[in-house]
């Protein structure tokens, strides 16, 4: 039971990340591409605004640099903690 | 040789290897029936999971659903694609680092409670069961239309393909078929993209595309290619492409798919295949790799195809003359029109008699003026099916007739992938949490591997007789897989890892709770088990509560979920030391290894 409070230590590392990944989750999809849109329609794309672009398109390249910042990140997180796999 | 032959070639190749990997990738052990002995490759299962997902509806319809209306269905790909992001930090990593094989199996050993399994195993099944009908109907439509095929000989083939790899081969087996399936379904929807990107863009890579000017020779060449397809919509009445007037809904239905995608049990199963924990965290990001593959084509698709689609219509532009019947029946551009009507999905009309079909919005502002003056009568394309949009757009761009045949190939196979996955979570339900935990703990490994084959078995006959005999409410009964994944299993799996307070009481009535409310609201206005006319309250706007669409429930009733999960928990006594010891391994990555062979 030595470990528990750097486990303790190690999952508030997890929440803190996971929170600012969701929210850079949330701000591209419901935020940019939904209702923030009115608000970055002077921003042209291609014959439309930066909106519709993180609809279509923006949205899905930041989950997919989320997961794998999130896995890189907590990867050095579980070593410097001492729980990652051996 | 003629189209249906090559056809025959294309897809029989296709599945002389799935064959062939099913006669490789044998089951010998429950572990390998059910989680291909946890040594897949973490690149490998996110090509497996891509599969998986991207069933018959994100091939076949999802493309049409976007380029009907534009923008405010953008939701379909923000929300099965952010679904992945939950899962790879919400979900995936501490459910592999638990052990098991199945999702039923958390619920019950982290809860302590069969009732809870067993609650689990009926969400799992109506939730599935739902999905698998959609596959079953859409390998079906693809096998009748491309190989000239009854879609009763069709869905049977169909059946036939998935019973030998899935019974054989278990988890072991599908996802080494699932992993050729994904080349195939992808290659096939990216091809003919490339190519109508190259024609209207020049610009090869569909997504940027999109967002590029018009090639020269284009209608409209040198302004943007949304700007041009804009024009177009709104001179026939349509709504703009890339407007949308409803962004409370928007954003409710985008988390409605995702809460749900990253409740859906076939999907977070695949996460059981890989050696660790941080695998799991990484085969996450791939499978997002691999599905944006398509999810980023495919609002190109839907727009290049409605432009492709409206200039045929208006060969001289939309003040000049519509296209005439004898151009249709002639002009080889046009044949894919003569093949689709014959299939009944597509239709038109000359209802003024002027020998040309007029293709616009009859009910759009100021149409009926405008029609008045020129003589229209109505919208004459009386019939034109969302579906065929994907199948038919090699055809509309004039490709070759292999790359029609590969869309063939493509299709089946996402709807196989998906159905097989469906199933394997289905038949795992019964034979591991029902058979093995409920009713018989002692039956053997050789006893629970044949019983697994039993299920996988029962699955695939009660899915080709649903198949057959759709229920009249194929359409909504994915809305209710969605709702019901979001409002039920989501919720009880991540109170079950975030929450150490959490016990069986609060979990089983949290999902109950869920369950009930969002088949309630279902029901209130879909009919009770979607039987038409029983509905209680008439589907509109005025109806719904707070102006929320049934399609859109699925956060509601997750909410209520953690609400009703919260309050009960805390009137009723902490789990045991055991569990909260449980909850905090499940956490830490460390000895994931060991906890393999349980």
């Amino acid at each position: 039971m030595a470990e528990k409070p750097d486990n303790n230590a190690y999952w508030a590392a997890n929440i803190r990340l996971v929170t600012i990944c969701l929210v850079i989750w949330a701000i591209a999809s419901y935020g940019f591409a939904i209702l923030l849109r009115p608000m970055l329609s002077g921003i042209a794309v291609g014959g439309t605004d930066l909106g519709f672009w993180f609809a279509q398109q923006g949205s899905i390249l930041v989950f997919l640099v989320l997961i794998f910042f999130y896995a890189w990140r907590m990867n050095k997180i579980d070593k410097e903690h001492g729980v990652d796999e051996e | 040789m003629d189209q249906t032959t090559l056809n025959f070639i294309v897809v029989g190749l296709s599945f002389a290897l799935y064959f062939g990997i099913a006669i490789w990738a044998r089951a010998g052990s429950t572990s390998e029936f059910y989680a291909a002995n946890r040594g897949v490759n973490p690149v490998v299962n996110g090509m497996a999971t891509a599969a998986d997902w991207m069933s018959a509806a994100s091939f076949i319809s999802m493309a049409g659903l976007i380029a009907f209306v534009g923008y405010s269905n953008s939701t379909f790909l923000m929300g099965w694609t952010g679904g992945y992001v939950l899962m790879a930090m919400l979900l995936a990593p501490y459910l592999r680092k638990f052990g098991k094989y199945t999702v039923p199996e958390f619920v019950g050993d982290r809860y302590y409670s069969n009732a809870a399994r067993v609650v689990a195993v009926i969400c799992l099944i109506v939730i599935s069961v739902t999905y698998v009908i959609g596959q079953m109907t859409g390998a079906g439509v693809a096998f009748s239309r491309f190989l000239e095929i009854s879609s009763t000989a069709g869905l049977l083939t169909a059946s036939a393909v998935v019973f030998v790899y899935a019974v054989l081969g278990g988890m072991k087996g599908i996802t080494y078929t699932q992993v050729a399936q994904y080349v195939v379904l992808i290659i096939a929807y990216t091809i003919p993209a490339v190519f109508i990107s190259l024609q209207l863009t020049g610009n090869p890579i569909p997504g940027l595309g999109l967002f590029s000017n018009m090639a020269e020779g284009q209608p409209g060449a040198g302004t943007p290619l949304l700007v041009t397809l804009d024009g177009l919509l709104t001179d026939l009445g349509f709504n703009e492409y890339t407007s949308g007037n409803t962004p409370f809904l928007m954003a409710l239905f985008t988390l409605s798919l995702m809460i749900g995608t990253a409740g859906l049990p076939h999907v977070i199963i695949r996460f059981f295949t890989v050696p660790k924990v941080s695998d799991a965290r990484w085969s996450a990001g791939w499978a997002l790799v691999f599905i944006a593959l398509l999810y980023l084509t495919a609002p190109a698709v839907g727009a290049m195809a409605r432009l492709n689609i409206t200039t045929q219509f208006w060969p001289e532009g939309v003040q000049g003359e519509a296209v005439s019947l004898e151009t249709i029946q002639s002009d080889e551009a046009y044949n894919w029109m003569l093949t689709w009507e014959a299939t009944g999905l597509l239709g038109w009309e000359d209802k003024n008699g002027d020998g040309r079909i007029q293709y616009y919005n009859e009910n759009g502002a100021g149409m009926a003026e405008l029609a008045a003056e020129r003589g229209w009568a109505g919208n004459e394309l009386t019939n034109f099916n969302r579906d065929i949009l994907v199948l038919a757009n090699p055809e509309i761009a004039n490709l070759p007739g292999w790359v029609i045949a590969l869309i063939a190939a493509g299709g089946i196979a996402a709807a196989l992938s998906t159905a097989a996955g469906l199933l394997l979570a289905i038949s795992s339900a019964i034979s591991h949490d029902l058979i093995k935990s409920v009713i018989n703990p002692n039956i053997s490994e050789k006893g629970e591997l044949l019983a697994a084959r039993i299920s996988m078995a029962g699955a695939i006959v009660l899915a080709t007789y649903l198949g057959l005999n759709p229920p009249g409410f194929a359409a909504q009964v994915v809305a209710l897989a969605f709702g019901l994944a979001a409002a039920t299993l989501f919720p009880t799996l991540m109170m079950g890892i975030f929450s150490k307070r959490m016990n069986a009481q609060g979990a089983t009535w949290g999902m109950i709770a869920g369950l009930a409310v969002t088949c309630l609201y279902l029901f209130t206005y879909l009919g009770w088990f979607f039987i038409p006319g029983t509905n209680m309250l008439a589907n509109t706007a005025d109806n719904w509560i707070l102006g929320i669409p049934p399609t859109h429930f699925g956060p509601i009733g997750a909410v209520i979920n953690f609400a009703v999960a919260y309050v009960v928990s805390n009137a009723t006594a902490a789990p045991p030391q055991h569990i909260q010891d449980l909850v905090e391994s499940v956490r830490i990555p460390r000895g994931a290894g060991a906890a393999v062979d349980h």
